[in-house]
């Protein structure tokens, strides 16, 4: 009897652990997939495309089916270009002239911000914080008032220093060259552009070191204290080297986003990159190339070769301050 | 007998929707409240028609068409195209050519003013835009400058030389004489061009930044700034808007357009202190205007409802000057130029009839050629200048180098 009722069951049985065993295979593929398939679609894809698009020749307002292939001419093109190596001076000078400061202001003030009165700490951070998560185009629109040569609110406040008795001797000098065509003018317009970046993201940096800073244990500081160290002795050395695989983090993430710098320069020139092109940025290029130029194949061309120059200044900031920066850690 | 009628509408109303044809009309700012104005008048024509707009601000509308026209897909099945837009869409293709039947837009060639008509022709032939505005060139000059120099307008016009004179006479009295220099030079080099070539281009294809229309421009417009006579203010600055405001600069050149922008909201407070002209030196200019087009991706059943709107919108006279009156978008034909309309006198333009002189001036502005490189070729053109006039660099070298840069796109 007992085999008799096992009959019917073996094959219930068998199909159900082969269905287990199957789901057991294939779910956590089911499951992940939608990842996979949105990455392949908006990640994948695009990276593919924009490659092949580079040695192509396009107009998109044509269409589809007007794509010529060319080779590596878009690249050869480029490299000489005059327009376009300014675009990666230009690119360099303001990722250098706004990065930089932003973190040589960023570190001390988040030394100072930990040490100090602490009810004022989380106040002051989430108000250096604010400009990060404000729209770049609208800082760059109120920068853009801000830098107004004859009725911009910069100028009349220099213009009010420099002729000020109290504050003349030290502005008094610069009255000559004021106002100060800021947007206008080509040697102007980097540092105007630099200055916006610099004020937009030095409050990210202090969040970061403020982050840093809370990970060292107050134990050094207070062994220091009792051995009598200054506070400017525990910043450069504890503070600093204990910091150091923060700075490498930021340094990074401002050398990647520097190299990238779009909406600020294109707002602030007018979207056109401003007197002889010295606000265009390699970004703004590549956009006005693909867009307003319409040479897809070429403007495919400069996203390839951005991406190389944020490859390459990554790779030389890890190979000078990598180790140092990660071994502190261990 | 209830559900029978209920029935019966129900299937008549079906029955008409599936005979209607729904159109995607592209629109940018100000059209959208033109055709919500003007669309019942064309719905009684044409009652199978529905339109659809999709408005979007001005840059928007551009780039999402280039967008469209790339992919192929997703295009309106009519769009409005602006002055500064219609090159690259004339001479890159990607829009329908109205030449061709079922079209036959060349019958209407004649109700056109010249240029405006020339702008929406493709260097082969093919006529791609219909005119719907146009903006002749002129000078707008404030009347309160005029009187303390005791200059007459006439005197200042004269010439490019007298017109720099007026504004050495202005320097003394603290004035500027216009915004930004570069201003002149783009007057300049849209003038005096021989029939068949373009703006940057010659017949032949060659670039010509380097010749003498675009040297005699470039050094007028750097005695201006080197002599300290413009304001160094680029045009939509907040800068600017004040200039006009606090009356620092006396005279701008501009579109016929600018009065009605002027007048609602960039200084509404300096009503009746403005006055019309021609441009100094007799330039005759356009200065913007939009046209009408339908791209290539129109499906073939559409092309009868998307054409019939077109004729509406542009060769209708009636619409044109309800445009004007709707959006003071100045009308591209000639036979609306009679209205009453036109010789209304400008409260804002001190009682000025200016729409007869406008009038007058879009019917003599020769037609120009358009080239594929002139987006480009503009770009460069106004690099350089702002280099000569910026940085001080010498003319001639700039321009050549202009010249070598476009000679290298062009030769791709």
């Amino acid at each position: 009897m007992a085999r008799r009722s096992d009959v019917p069951d073996a094959p219930r049985r068998s199909w159900s652990t082969r269905f287990d065993s199957f789901q057991r295979r294939i779910a956590p593929y089911l499951f992940i997939s939608p990842f996979f398939i949105l990455f392949a679609i908006f990640g994948l894809f695009p990276i593919v495309f924009s490659m092949y698009l580079s040695l192509q020749d396009w107009n998109p307002i044509q269409g589809l089916g007007t794509m010529r292939y060319i080779g590596l001419e878009n690249y050869t093109w480029l490299m000489g270009d005059p327009w376009f190596w300014r675009s990666i001076t230009n690119t360099l000078f303001i990722a250098f002239a706004s990065g930089l400061p932003q973190h040589l202001v960023a570190i001390p003030l988040a030394f100072a911000l930990s040490r100090g009165i602490s009810r004022l700490r989380h106040p002051l951070t989430a108000t250096y914080f604010l400009p990060y998560i404000t729209s770049a185009v609208a800082i760059s629109l109120v920068f853009q008032t801000i830098f107004g040569t004859q009725f911009g609110i910069l100028n009349q406040a220099l213009i009010y220093l420099a002729n000020a008795p109290w504050s003349a001797w030290l502005f008094g000098g610069m009255a000559e060259g004021l106002p100060v065509n800021w947007l206008g003018r080509a040697p102007n317009i980097k540092p105007a552009i630099s200055i916006l970046v610099w004020w937009q993201f030095f409050g990210f940096n202090v969040v970061l070191y403020a982050a840093g800073l809370a990970t060292i244990p107050k134990d050094y500081y207070e062994a220091a204290e009792i051995d009598g160290a200054s506070a400017r002795q525990s910043f450069f050395h504890i503070t600093l080297p204990l910091l150091r695989p923060m700075i490498f983090f930021a340094v990074t993430l401002t050398i990647i986003g520097n190299l990238q710098l779009f909406d600020q320069p294109f707002i602030l020139t007018g979207g056109t990159g401003g007197t002889g092109q010295a606000g265009m940025t390699v970004a703004m290029y590549l956009y006005r190339t693909g867009f307003e130029w319409l040479e897809m194949g070429t403007a495919a061309a400069i996203s390839w070769l951005l991406f190389l120059l944020v490859g390459t200044m990554t790779l030389i900031h890890f190979y000078f301050f990598g180790r140092s920066g990660l071994e502190t850690r261990d | 007998m209830k559900k029978l009628l209920a029935f019966t509408l129900a299937a008549s109303l079906l029955a008409g929707a599936l005979a209607q044809t729904v159109l995607t009309v592209g629109v940018f700012d100000e059209f959208e409240t033109h055709l919500n104005r003007v669309l019942p008048q064309f719905y009684e024509l044409h009652p199978d028609v529905v339109v659809e707009l999709r408005a979007l601000g001005f840059g928007d509308h551009h780039d999402l068409l280039v967008t469209n026209l790339a992919t192929g897909t997703g295009a309106p099945d009519v769009v409005v195209l602006e002055l500064g837009y219609i090159a690259r869409f004339v001479a890159e293709g990607g829009l329908r050519d109205l030449s061709n039947p079922p079209f036959e837009a060349d019958k209407y060639e004649d109700l056109f003013v010249d240029y405006a008509w020339a702008q929406g022709r493709t260097e082969d032939g093919r006529q791609v835009a219909i005119p719907a505005d146009i903006a002749p060139g002129t000078l707008f000059y404030r009347r309160d400058h005029l009187e303390t120099t005791g200059w007459g307008i006439d005197e200042v016009i004269e010439s490019i030389d007298s017109y720099l004179d007026y504004g050495r006479e202005l320097q003394d009295h603290g004035v500027f004489l216009v915004a930004n220099a570069a201003s002149v030079a783009d007057g300049l080099i849209r003038s005096d061009i021989p029939a068949g070539d373009g703006i940057y281009f010659g017949a032949d294809g060659q670039p010509l930044l380097n010749s003498e229309r675009f040297l005699h421009a470039a050094r007028v417009a750097k005695v201006i700034r080197d002599e300290g006579l413009d304001a160094e203010i680029g045009a939509w600055s907040s800068e600017w808007f004040e200039a006009f405001r606090q009356g620092t600069t006396a005279t701008e050149l501009s579109g016929a357009w600018l009065a009605g922008h002027l007048a609602n909201w960039m200084a509404p407070e300096t009503s009746g202190l403005w006055g019309a002209s021609e441009m100094p030196g007799e330039i005759l200019v356009s200065w913007g205007g939009s046209f009408w087009a339908i791209p290539g991706q129109t499906p073939e059943a559409k092309l009868d409802a998307a054409w019939n709107l077109v004729q509406f919108l542009t060769t209708n006279p009636e619409i044109q000057l309800e445009a004007f009156r709707n959006i003071d978008a100045f009308p591209a034909m000639p036979e609306t130029y009679d209205d009453p309309m036109f010789s209304e006198e400008l409260e804002f333009l001190a009682g000025q009839p200016a729409r007869e002189l406008w009038a007058t001036i879009a019917e003599r502005i020769p037609g120009v050629r358009t080239f594929p490189g002139d987006i480009i070729a503009e770009e460069i053109w106004g690099s350089a200048l702002g280099e000569i006039l910026n940085e001080g660099r010498d003319v001639q070298a700039a321009l050549d180098e202009a010249q070598m840069l476009i000679e290298r796109r062009v030769r791709r």
